[in-house]
């Protein structure tokens, strides 16, 4: 067993295990999804924007190229630089630069679910630099040097008094485990780092082709003033973020809005198009744009997959998994959690390592019908598992379905084996649940249903 | 090679296999509409009225739900008294904003001292005033928020920075929906887009801690906008 799957069930089963957490978690996920339908049901159609997205989104991955050239182009005219990276080490290397350059020191960041992909911070970190996350939960996480738990809501997770001790410990000031003290703390906090950062990051929810623009979503307003305040501005975009007209950002944000926290728009949707320009009173002096492939183009590359290129990280699909809200995003181990971490963490980390995310899946389809840009992500689980098993078929599985296949082909030995079934039946009572159970990872924790002597062929000749 | 080369040469290859078209059996070509998929956008987002008065009203609704504190005046006089109605409630001492009609006129009946952001200013200077003011380039009724552009409204910074936002509009700025905003200032603006366009929709607000409802997380704690 490879060690992320054994992480996986250890974890698994240490967070099914606290029920306290998992009411914790259910509580928060429900209240989005009363705000979220609310907001759907106010859309005139929201199932004809969600084709819409859809549609738009495949334009844009199909003609990826040609987007990307017409992105680059428009945003190199206006002074950007553009810089590309194939790699996460390479993408860490070239901001790395940029902040040798720049002499900087201190960073301030605006969430950015890249940079936890190609783990920045803790290279940043290693090289020296000071970095500091300024949307809220992200501190808080960063704070407790652990991962986001939810792409959306990074400390979902955490309880006030839990927040309340943190900022004791971690920063010596908590008034009281109010969210709203707890915030206004964050805020002083926050506040004077802004002012003293030599370089704002970001990451970026939409790039505009025709424009050449990137669009950030933000409630708290710290990637505006992440964006406003220091002299460099770095921004790294996974490629596949594009857009094709600048108009189609009057369907995609409230979309975003509305499929990941149930709000009509997020407060601050923000399109920037340039550096600071002429005539312009503030605004970094320089902009760098540092576009990410990172096994991107290996998904783009399956096109039965490729439509998971067209997510806009809006957390939805993983707001309604049963297996996301039992066992948490730390559990995944992975940037990506939930049905669309799943889908897409085995093309960007290798399908053997990461399939057994796949099977982590009742395959209910909530994630599907959740995606505001249709993804048919339980369908991609399913062929995951189907690619995995044929590139590496496991031999006890393979062999356990041979020996099913010739029983079940053949009446007599199915005949067999029921009545087989039956007399041994009353041996299992005996080394149930215990190592040499041969049904184990079933009877471990659920009841085996007793097998019943007249079959339903048996009843259906003899019924009257 | 360059990386640019390496990544778009990896893009154009595996765009040789095509993708089936959303919703489609299998098709991997888009069936021919007339204009861009989001282009009918109108016809599904929320609904607006088509009269100015549901079209204000939709909009007082939308920003109460915000939180968000709508007036709208008579006239410009009347404006003028409502600020003064804020300045002295909330005991402002020194404001920001910037040159323009509206502003110019607001600075002036305030009596303030004004840091205006025209020709640079100090960060740690806007960061102790009372309140940012600022004109805006559309209110629109859909979603009860306002659209600023840096060179609409002062800056980047203005509208964030300081703990009160002070929009400043006049009736003609509402429009409609998204899709007209995007419209407007598509006119006004293309190709050469201001560096920063901002929809705000709502004061500044954060939910990351037990996804309570905080006003003011990093931006204004109060937006007030100020229609005449
Ligand atoms: S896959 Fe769809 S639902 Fe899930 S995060 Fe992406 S866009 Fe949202």
């Amino acid at each position: 067993m490879s060690t992320s799957v054994s992480e996986f069930k250890t974890r698994a089963a240490e967070k099914t295990g606290d029920l306290r957490l998992r009411q914790f978690i259910r509580t928060a996920l429900r209240g989005y999804e009363t705000a979220r339908d609310r907001r759907k049901g106010a859309f005139q159609s929201w199932e004809s924007a969600r084709q819409a997205a859809a549609e738009t989104k495949w334009e844009a991955v199909n003609h990826l190229d040609t987007h990307l050239e017409s992105l680059v182009a428009r945003l190199e005219a206006r002074g950007t630089k553009v810089h590309w990276a194939s790699t996460g080490e390479q993408a860490r290397e070239i901001i790395a630069q940029i902040l040798r350059d720049k002499k900087a020191r201190s960073i301030i960041k605006s969430k950015a679910m890249t940079s936890e992909e190609i783990h920045l911070n803790h290279a940043l970190e290693k090289e020296g630099f000071t970095v500091v996350e300024s949307d809220l939960g992200e501190f808080i996480v960063q704070l407790r040097h652990e991962a986001p738990y939810h792409i959306v809501f990074p400390s979902m997770h955490l309880t006030r008094d839990e927040i309340r001790d943190l900022f004791q410990k971690e920063l010596g000031d908590a008034p009281s485990n109010t969210p709203e003290d707890l915030t206004m703390v964050a805020r002083r906090v926050m506040r004077q780092k802004y002012i003293a950062a030599d370089v704002g990051f970001t990451g970026a929810n939409f790039a505009i082709a025709e424009t050449g623009m990137i669009s950030i979503t933000e409630n708290e307003g710290n990637a505006r003033l992440t964006a406003a305040l220091p002299k460099t501005m770095v921004t790294l975009l996974g490629i596949e973020k594009v857009l094709p007209r600048f108009a189609d950002l009057a369907l995609f944000l409230p979309m975003l809005a509305t499929a990941g926290a149930g709000q009509p728009m997020t407060c601050y949707n923000t399109m920037y198009s340039g550096p600071r320009q002429a005539g312009e009173c503030d605004g970094p002096e320089e902009w760098h744009v540092v576009l990410l492939d990172n096994r991107r183009t290996e998904l783009l590359a399956d096109a039965e997959q490729r439509d998971a290129l067209h997510c806009i990280r809006c957390g939805a699909c993983l707001n309604v998994c049963p297996i996301f809200r039992n066992v948490g995003g730390h559990t995944y181990g992975t940037t990506y959690s939930g049905p669309v971490g799943s889908v897409i963490t085995p093309h960007l980390r290798g399908l053997q390592e990461w399939k057994h995310l796949s099977n982590a899946s009742s395959l209910c389809g909530a994630c599907t019908e959740a995606c505001p840009v249709k993804i048919d992500l339980h369908h991609h689980l399913l062929q995951n598992r189907r690619n995995a098993s044929a590139a590496e078929p496991a031999f006890f599985e393979r062999l356990a379905y041979q020996i099913f296949g010739i029983l079940a082909n053949e009446p007599k030995f199915w005949w067999l084996a029921k009545k087989l079934g039956w007399l041994t039946q009353p041996l299992h009572g005996a080394v149930k649940g215990s190592a040499i159970d041969p049904a184990k990872a079933w009877t471990k924790t659920r009841d085996l249903p007793p097998m019943p002597m007249e079959t339903f062929k048996d009843w259906w000749r003899n019924r009257k | 090679m360059s990386e640019r080369e390496n990544i778009l040469g990896r893009i154009r290859e595996a765009l040789q296999t095509r993708a089936p078209f959303p919703g489609s059996h299998g098709e991997t070509v888009a069936p021919v509409s007339a204009g861009s998929p989001a282009s009918h956008a109108r016809e599904w987002l929320p609904s607006v009225g088509a009269s100015i008065e549901e079209q204000f009203d939709l909009f007082a609704r939308n920003a109460a739900d915000l939180k968000a504190d709508f007036q709208l005046f008579a006239s410009r006089e009347e404006l003028k008294t409502g600020l003064l109605k804020l300045r002295d409630a909330e005991k402002w001492t020194r404001v920001a904003s910037h040159g323009g009609t509206l502003t110019d006129f607001a600075c002036q009946a305030l009596g303030l001292p004004a840091m205006l952001t025209d020709r640079g200013y100090d960060v740690q200077e806007m960061e102790k005033c009372d309140a940012g003011i600022s004109e805006c380039d559309a209110l629109i009724a859909q979603t009860g928020g306002v659209a600023v552009t840096s060179r609409s409204a002062g800056g980047r910074a203005l509208s964030v920075l300081p703990p009160h936002h002070v929009v400043l509009a006049r009736r003609e700025q509402l429009v409609a929906d998204l899709p007209a905003a995007f419209e407007l200032l598509r006119q006004k603006y293309a190709p050469d887009y201001p560096s920063m366009i901002s929809f705000i929709t709502g004061p500044s607000r954060t939910g990351d801690i037990e996804r309570i409802l905080v006003l003011g997380a990093h931006g204004p704690k109060k937006l007030t906008i100020m229609v005449f």
